[in-house]
């Protein structure tokens, strides 16, 4: 019995040796020479492979900078600057820090504001739908509500609310643009996220003639341009029936939310307003705790200075 | 052995309710809305304006592209508006909107009933004249029918296809054509033959229209060179490449045009279409819709003005039943399901099917189990489970290779599928990607 | 009218084949093999077909209520009685019924719910909870009571094809083991000791023809195997027949027709298209011959389709179906 154990042993050895060393040459011979910077940089990306960058995973992106002359172009979001800071460092490159974004839903149609005229029943994807016709309401333009943004997200910062049919962000949003390509309607849109979260933007992006748009969703945007004509900075362009806000010009004064006839101009993580008719809509686009109403500042339209 | 074609297909319940009742002129509407893009290619150019006066045949948008086709007033009337409608695709398209005043038609328009046998056109004007008449193929792809007769140069056609299938379920209106109009649309044939410069053409009809074969055929000897071929009942016939395989047993290769083995094919009612543009100057201003469905109480055969609201060919076929749950325009198996009942009739609606709720909703599906039955039912011979998972994988590349777009559509995977599966949802989605990638290469 | 009208993709009309009616069409189809398992072995045959059943459908239920956590109505769907009444044909019909239990907790849980149910599996269900049970309990396997008719010889513990294996090996030719094994009649109508189900190539080749009737199987993967055994076995019968026994021998013993007819041409795991069955059916034929003459078990269907599903995969990339207008021939 001992016998066989002891041979067992010796054999198994005997291979396991004449294995290694096997395996040690080879490894010496068909060794591919690789930049050690491309782990460097490896090492300090998120790793989430999501693609936000523009390429198939953490590594081609690493590859990618380490080859590059000129890195401001590249960008991971999920990282964000302190990431991309200290790639720079790394590298010896030169980088100049980006504003944090974060996607945001351009559609409003939640059942009350958008009737229902028919009832889909196809394949659950946005994209088939899309493919196939309007959607269930008379809005060519609007959110499908059959989730393929939720479907892809690979940060669980999106979810769709069942009662309204919309899609949510999350805080925890790292901007990576899956969403944004995904969403054949292309409603989603990554915007600078704010000073203090605030955002404002058109919440609608439909491009059809007033009488229309306005008659399948009352919060539809009627291209009318009374935002336009408020906005002090030149930041509101009217486009093809749509008001669109340049999140790079906009100082987030507020003053065009309350001429919006149609309720279409979205704002978030405000202050509610004093003395002036409630904010419009309900803040339902984060999870993020409000500013307090303790530090309540009255005089937010002109906060512009920043 | 009746002839069929060789690889697939399925064989639906048939329910052709309407195949007894003759065809029927419906009344005027009070408005139509015409769309201009009621063809396959380039939308046509509005040429009217609001408040312009209109008679049956005006030609109203003219012809935006090579691949494209007239569109001419179906009513005589003021233009009211230029404005966008919802149209059968589901999405809301241009058109010109009529009020209809009177029934004047153009002095051109040869309005008797008369049967016109001498063909006096030459090649080229027969051309010309279906070209400027508007017609279109009416099987419901409407490839305007001009560019068919234009053969291209270095091929050479042999013989004409005359599409009297009919393979969807519940649709009669060719059937009740050919048995009413049998000799109008051979002298139809006829004028195709002439402008293709050709001397054989066929005409295939499913067994399951006996009286329409046999009509046919007894009128069929007074018109030289045109056979009518019986062929068995199975879905999708009616698809060009299916049709040319069964009846000449020839296969167009893949991504090729029919022509490329010597074959035009042409609907019935394109036939129909093209006698009366060419004998009678008469524009395609109507054609004949099945109005359908098992809770419809008069399931009939209309001869209806292009651009006249759905809802009122419902009314005229016994009102819309209380327990509707979908309205389809065109066949069970390829139509589209229709968001507004007041979407106009277009050339190339050839039904409008009606489903009760009961019958009109899917049910949740399955996972995949391999049986293979909708390899076994695709006529274009694809696997349609696997280019269903590569475009729910986003892997066009994939789906490309295997042959995505030679998918016709025709549904025969989803409806034979036991799990229930999408498959031609996805494979829809796949083409439309596939061919976007296609497009941006060539570019 | 208030209803919103329905929108959706074409077709608007579906088949009437549903995942339901196949599974059940095969239950049905498998009642022939069970009454003829019964006849000759009595109550014992229903009472274990009914264990595998039951215990079948309750593991489905409660994996995928506890955990997959999905709709548990699909253990309803038909598959399950189907991996139960396959597993219970394929052992003796005095297997103690613990070892059954065990042997649908095998098939179920690890051969298709740790796949992910039904359709992702790889291998055969009720071939895993076989051969598994086959493995550990080899004796109580291969131990098969007489029937009830079969009394030439008193308690004969052996089928056929163990007989010949056993008897060659201990030096006797085929012609002299032959008169000791029942007639090629006997097989056919199931009138030898075997498996509860496997015994009657007739009661399975009836099921066969209503699966066939009813567009659930094809003829190319069962034909494809009968034929590679019958080639293969006459070959070698023609070399030395004194070594291996005749192809007729071949055909009817074992769980040849079994495996060819409901293992074989299981949707999930056999290759889609007629081309692919072929080359599966060829693949198992072969494999179930080599181990039967070579082998160190005297039966290797089961064997052959475990290592045949696992080339399944391969097989589906490399037979494409006949492409429309691929190949023109045109004359």
């Amino acid at each position: 019995m001992s016998e066989i154990i002891i041979y067992t042993v010796i054999t198994l050895s005997a291979l396991g040796a004449v294995a290694a060393v096997v395996l040690f040459f080879i490894a010496k011979k068909f060794k591919v020479y690789e930049d050690p910077r491309i782990d460097q940089v490896e090492e300090l990306l998120p790793a989430a492979n999501c693609g936000g960058c523009g390429f198939p995973g953490c590594r081609a992106f690493a590859e990618a900078m380490v080859k590059a002359d000129d890195i401001s172009e590249f960008n991971c979001p999920v990282g964000g600057n302190d990431t991309m800071a200290a790639i720079a460092t790394a590298l010896g490159k030169e980088l100049q820090e980006k504003e944090p974004q974060i996607a945001v839903i351009r559609c409003n149609g939640t059942p009350e504001h958008r009737k229902r005229t028919t009832k889909y029943e196809g394949a659950s994807s946005c994209s088939v739908a899309h493919n196939l016709y309007t959607g269930e309401t008379n809005c060519a333009y609007g959110c499908l509500s059959e989730g393929d943004c939720v479907v892809v997200c690979d940060f669980d910062a999106i979810y769709m609310d069942e009662a309204t049919g919309l899609p949510v962000v999350k805080d925890n949003c790292v901007a990576c643009g899956a969403c944004i390509t995904a969403c054949p309607r292309n409603i989603i849109e990554l915007r600078n996220r704010g000073k203090k979260e605030r955002r404002i933007f058109i919440s609608c992006i439909n491009k059809d003639k007033g009488a229309p748009a306005k008659k399948a969703c009352s919060v539809a945007c009627i291209g009318c341009g009374k935002c336009v004509k408020e906005c002090p900075f030149d930041a509101i362009t009217l486009e093809n029936n749509l008001a669109y806000i340049d999140y790079e010009k906009c100082k987030l004064c507020r003053k065009c939310v309350p001429v919006c006839p149609t309720n279409a101009i979205h704002e978030l993580n405000f202050p509610p307003r004093k003395a002036k008719p409630a904010a419009p809509k309900a803040e339902k686009e984060t999870t993020a705790p409000k500013a307090d109403a303790a530090d309540n500042k009255p005089k937010q339209d002109n906060n512009s200075t920043n | 052995m009746l002839k069929t074609f060789k690889i697939g297909g399925v064989h639906p319940e048939e329910n052709k309710l309407s195949a007894g009742a003759a065809i029927e002129q419906l009344p005027l509407p009070d408005t139509v809305s015409i769309p201009v893009a009621q063809h396959i290619g380039a939308p046509a150019k509005v040429l009217v304006k609001r408040n312009d006066k209109v008679k049956v045949g005006t030609i109203i948008a003219e012809s935006g592209g090579f691949v494209s086709a007239n569109i001419h007033s179906s009513v005589s009337g003021v233009v009211q508006k230029i404005d966008n409608v919802y149209d059968a695709s589901g999405y809301r398209r241009q058109a010109v909107i009529i009020k209809v005043e009177g029934d004047e038609w153009e002095e051109s328009i040869d309005q008797s009933t008369d049967v016109k046998k001498e063909i006096t056109l030459s090649q080229k004007e027969i051309i010309d004249q279906v070209n400027a008449m508007g017609v279109v193929g009416l099987g419901g792809a409407t490839f305007p029918t001009h560019v068919k007769l234009m053969v291209p140069d270095g091929k050479k056609a042999e013989v004409l296809l005359i599409n009297g299938v009919e393979c969807e379920p519940y649709l009669t209106a060719d059937h009740r054509l050919m048995l009413e109009k049998g000799h109008e649309m051979m002298i139809g044939i006829r004028i195709l033959m002439k402008a293709l410069g050709i001397v054989k053409a066929a005409i295939g009809i499913e067994n399951n229209k006996p009286d329409a074969i046999k009509t046919l055929q007894k009128i069929s000897v007074e018109y030289p060179g045109i056979d009518i071929v019986s062929l068995k009942v199975k879905y999708p016939q009616g698809g060009e490449k299916q049709l040319i395989k069964a009846v000449i047993n020839r296969e167009v290769p893949s991504g090729k045009l029919p022509i490329e083995v010597g074959a035009v094919v042409q609907n019935v009612g394109t036939a129909f279409a093209v006698y009366e543009a060419v004998q009678k100057s008469k524009p395609l201003i109507e054609r004949i819709v099945t109005v359908t469905g098992k809770s419809v109480s008069k399931p009939s055969n209309l001869l209806v003005r292009i651009g006249t609201p759905v809802s009122k060919l419902i009314e005229a076929a016994g009102g819309l039943p209380d327990d509707t749950g979908k309205v389809v325009s065109g066949g069970p198996m390829m139509g589209k399901a229709l968001n507004d009942l007041e979407a106009p009739v277009t050339k190339g609606t050839s039904g409008v099917l009606i489903f009760a709720d009961k019958e009109a909703h899917r049910k949740a599906y399955d996972a995949c189990i391999r049986c293979g039955k909708c390899i076994t039912a695709c006529p274009m011979g694809l696997e349609p489970f696997l280019l269903m998972s590569y475009a729910e994988q986003q892997m066009w590349k994939e789906a490309e290779d295997d042959k995505i777009m030679d998918c016709i559509e025709c549904g025969s995977c989803s409806f034979t599928c036991p799990s229930y599966r999408p498959l031609l949802d996805y494979i829809r989605l796949g083409k439309s990607n596939v061919s976007q990638i296609i497009r941006s290469r060539k570019q | 009218m208030n209803r919103l009208l329905t929108v959706s993709p074409s077709p608007h009309v579906k088949g009437h084949d549903s995942v339901r009616s196949i599974m059940y069409g095969v239950v049905i189809s498998l009642i022939p093999a069970l009454g003829v398992a019964v006849y000759f072995f009595g109550l014992d045959a229903l009472k274990l077909t009914l264990i595998a059943v039951i215990a079948s459908v309750i593991f489905e239920w409660l994996i995928h209520k506890f955990i997959l956590k999905e709709r548990p109505a699909s253990a309803f769907d038909g598959s399950a009685i189907i991996t139960g009444m396959l597993l219970a044909f394929n052992v003796p019909s005095n297997l103690p019924v613990w070892m059954l239990v065990v042997g649908a907790l095998v098939a179920v849980g690890v051969g298709k719910m740790s796949f992910g149910g039904l359709g992702k599996n790889i291998f055969n269900p009720a071939l895993v909870g076989r051969v598994f049970m086959l493995i550990s309990w080899p004796v109580e396997m291969t131990t098969w009571p007489a029937n009830r008719f079969h009394l030439t010889d008193g308690y004969t513990g052996a089928t056929p094809l163990g007989m010949i294996k056993e008897g060659i090996g201990n030096g006797k030719t085929v012609s002299e083991l032959m008169d000791q094994v029942p007639t090629a009649l006997d097989f056919f109508v199931g009138n030898m000791s075997g498996s509860l189900g496997e015994i009657s190539a007739l009661a399975i080749l009836i099921g066969g023809i209503y699966m066939l009737m009813r567009k659930i199987i094809t003829w190319h993967a069962p034909i494809s195997i009968f034929g590679t055994v019958f080639i293969f076995s006459a070959i070698m019968h023609t070399i030395n027949p004194e070594m291996y026994p005749a192809p007729l021998f071949h055909l009817l013993t074992g769980g040849l027709f079994i495996g060819a007819i409901y293992m074989a041409t299981d949707m999930v795991t056999s290759p889609m298209t007629g081309k692919g069955q072929i080359i599966f059916g060829v693949g198992i034929g072969v494999i179930t011959m080599l181990i039967r003459y070579w082998g160190a078990y005297p039966e290797g269907v089961s064997f052959a389709i475990l290592i045949m599903n696992a080339t399944v995969p391969i097989i589906n990339r490399y037979t494409k179906p006949q492409r429309f207008g691929e190949e023109v021939n045109n004359g």
